[in-house]
């Protein structure tokens, strides 16, 4: 049995130009111990996806799902307070944004110890030793010192390991990490990411990673999610995706790489990703894709081998 | 901690300069003089007038007088009242108990409608429930003091017997003071049903003076939570899978309060204004209603004095709120 299974998970956002459709009927499997990685453009919906999961979404959120299971119990049909067992505890998430993420107000070892007692009972001092284990853990020197700094007084990287550490403190069975390096420097990037994997191994959680790094995509994860304007375009296991991209979106984003750049410029897309109100008939794709045709901008496609598209990329050594 | 302490309180060296020379030129800016006041209808010969004036020092130039009040300031003495012939401090911190009573009841009950009031609207933000308690504190806000507390006196003495109509405690009492504040004293002393009765008499008062605080500090309290509960963090705390209670209680409200403390400071202020009006409507012997009565007649040393002490409660009020906005903020000790 896989550890999440999603089937059809689609988020509207009620605004005053009426329903946005940020998500679109997205399927997402994944079994115990694996790294998935879900990439595409700002505003495809990745983050809302995870959000929806975590039912972390504001109350204008509108969440749909033929399927939602997370270890065999179903979150859609369970009440608030059961779902609040399961987060925090069982499935994490770690965000964006380190420095804002953390709450000014409190230190650091109280908003660790917090969730221990929050998940476990008991009070906040009795989980002090297991608070120190983990900014250990997450590689802050000095922990036992650190317990009572607070976020302003720590630099981004830091802020994302105890970020880090309050998401792992209960051992969760996934950890989605929302863009976990996005806001950090390049080089404290590296290090998160390797801590991120290392503690991934150490503890054989599922690991959901949304980037826009398709360097991280390929040294880390297993399998590849490429979602576009909502819709999940294709899925497949990195290597083939890598050498084989058979969405034309995905060829499009690997080609945009900078070591795949021919002369002094990067292969752009042309276009950008298609908001509320000039979404296209036809493919969501179409108006920024080199392969269309005629039949892409009439009919929406139906996904097929996890691929959504009308003319998929011929597989290597095949005819198209 | 210590620091921020003493830059705050070096602050206040210029304020309390400000102050005395605010207090020192507004009542002698008023037309008429103590001696005239004094007089009454029968009038006083030109001589005799300044005779007297000078007996009190009036006639010196404006800056000796100030010098020489300043000077005796800084040792202590605020002088003594031309009316009663008593020093103005003993008459002050005589009253001043009466009028602290109110306004921490006042305050109180702000705080303690004001926040859960303004943390109700932010959540149920767009609201009937939103809409409802913004309107009142508009209406709380816009209303005039003599006439809100009017209108209270109609409604809960007159109609429905409810309190009593001024005053602080029933003649029938017979409690001797002993801090000054009422409630403590009738707890102190055997008088059965004392206590009781001195919480009817604070009721209305502390209604009436706490009611435009009230509707500021649920305002405030509204806007500070609408920004902090979308804030980043806030998303954390639910991520942790904590109750709805907790993130909002623990996790938001603190970070709003960081800027609701310094609105609760700030209206200290208003309530002593306040407390002038609320004190004459209920008869209540505090300093409001003794300042009134030291302009009306000229008693120059009374009014600088009461100013002073009264910009001294607002000045420490403050200290303490920035204190409390330390402990608070750990970006501002740490």
């Amino acid at each position: 049995m896989a550890l999440l299974d999603i089937c059809n998970l689609s988020v509207e956002f009620a605004t005053a130009h009426g329903a946005l459709k940020a998500v679109d009927g997205v399927d997402l499997k994944l079994d115990e111990g694996e790294i998935v990685a879900i990439v595409g453009e700002s505003g495809s919906g990745k983050s809302v996806a995870m959000l929806a999961l975590m039912g972390l979404l504001p109350w204008t959120a509108k969440v749909t799902a033929d399927r939602m299971l997370f270890d065999g119990q179903d979150l859609l049909t369970m009440s608030a307070k059961q779902r609040r067992k399961i987060i925090g505890k069982d499935i994490s998430m770690i965000f964006q944004e380190p420095m804002t993420s953390l709450n000014p107000c409190f230190s650091v070892g109280h908003q660790i110890s917090e969730v221990l007692a929050q998940h476990f009972g008991g009070s906040r001092r009795s989980h002090k030793a297991r608070t120190i284990e983990l900014l250990q853990q997450v590689g802050i020197p000095a922990a036992e010192t650190r317990l009572k700094a607070y976020p302003h007084q720590l630099s981004g990287g830091m802020c994302q390991r105890v970020m880090i550490a309050m998401m792992i403190a209960c051992q969760p069975k996934l950890l989605i990490a929302d863009e976990p390096t996005t806001a950090l420097d390049v080089t404290i990037q590296a290090q998160i990411l390797e801590l991120l994997v290392e503690l991934q191994q150490a503890n054989g959680m599922a690991l959901v990673l949304i980037t826009h790094d398709m360097a991280v995509v390929a040294e880390t994860a297993d399998r590849v999610v490429v979602q576009y304007a909502g819709q999940q375009v294709e899925q497949r296991a990195v290597k083939d995706l890598f050498e084989n991209p058979r969405h034309p979106y995905t060829q499009a984003l690997l080609r945009a790489l900078p070591e795949h750049s021919q002369g002094e410029l990067l292969n752009a897309i042309p276009g950008v990703v298609p908001g509320q109100l000039d979404r296209p008939v036809g493919c969501l794709f179409n108006p920024r894709c080199e392969h269309v045709q005629e039949h892409c901008r009439q009919t929406p496609p139906t996904r097929n081998e996890d691929i959504l598209c009308h003319y998929p990329l011929p597989l290597a050594g095949q005819k198209p | 901690m210590f620091k921020f302490l003493f830059k705050r309180l070096l602050v206040l060296v210029p304020v309390f300069f400000g102050v005395t020379l605010v207090a020192f030129g507004f009542i002698r800016a008023l037309p008429g003089d103590p001696v005239e006041v004094l007089a009454g209808e029968r009038g006083v010969t030109p001589e005799r007038h300044a005779e007297l004036m000078a007996q009190l020092g009036f006639d010196k130039p404006m800056w000796q007088q100030y010098l020489s009040y300043v000077g005796d300031v800084l040792q202590g003495d605020l002088g003594t009242s031309l009316i009663t012939n008593r020093p103005v401090v003993e008459e002050f911190f005589e009253l001043f108990p009466a009028t602290a009573e109110l306004g921490l009841c006042a305050i109180l009950f702000a705080i303690l409608l004001g926040i859960p009031a303004g943390i109700i609207a932010a959540v149920k933000r767009g609201s009937f429930v939103d809409q409802g308690i913004m309107s009142l504190s508009l209406v709380g806000y816009s209303m005039p003091i003599f006439w809100w507390g009017l209108l209270l006196i109609i409604l809960f003495s007159n109609t429905l017997n409810l309190t009593p109509v001024s005053g602080r405690l029933s003649f029938l009492f017979d409690v001797e003071p002993v801090t000054g504040f009422m409630l403590v004293d009738t707890l102190l002393s055997d008088e059965e049903g004392s206590f009781w009765n001195a919480l009817h008499h604070l009721v209305l008062p502390s209604v009436v003076l706490g009611t435009i605080p009230l509707a500021v500090i649920a305002r405030q309290t509204r806007s500070a939570m609408l920004e902090v509960l979308s804030e980043d963090y806030v998303r954390t705390a639910k991520a942790k899978g904590l109750s709805p209670v907790r993130v909002i209680a623990v996790h938001a409200l603190r970070n709003a309060m960081i800027t609701v403390i310094t609105v609760i400071g700030l209206q200290v202020a208003v309530l002593l204004a306040g407390a002038i009006l609320t004190e004459t409507i209920f008869g209540w012997p505090g300093i409001g209603k003794w300042i009134i009565f030291s302009v009306f007649s000229r008693d120059y040393f009374a009014v600088q004095g009461g100013l002073l002490l009264i910009a001294v409660s607002v000045m420490a009020v403050n200290l303490i709120v920035d204190l409390l906005y330390g402990l608070i903020n750990p970006r501002i000790l740490h």
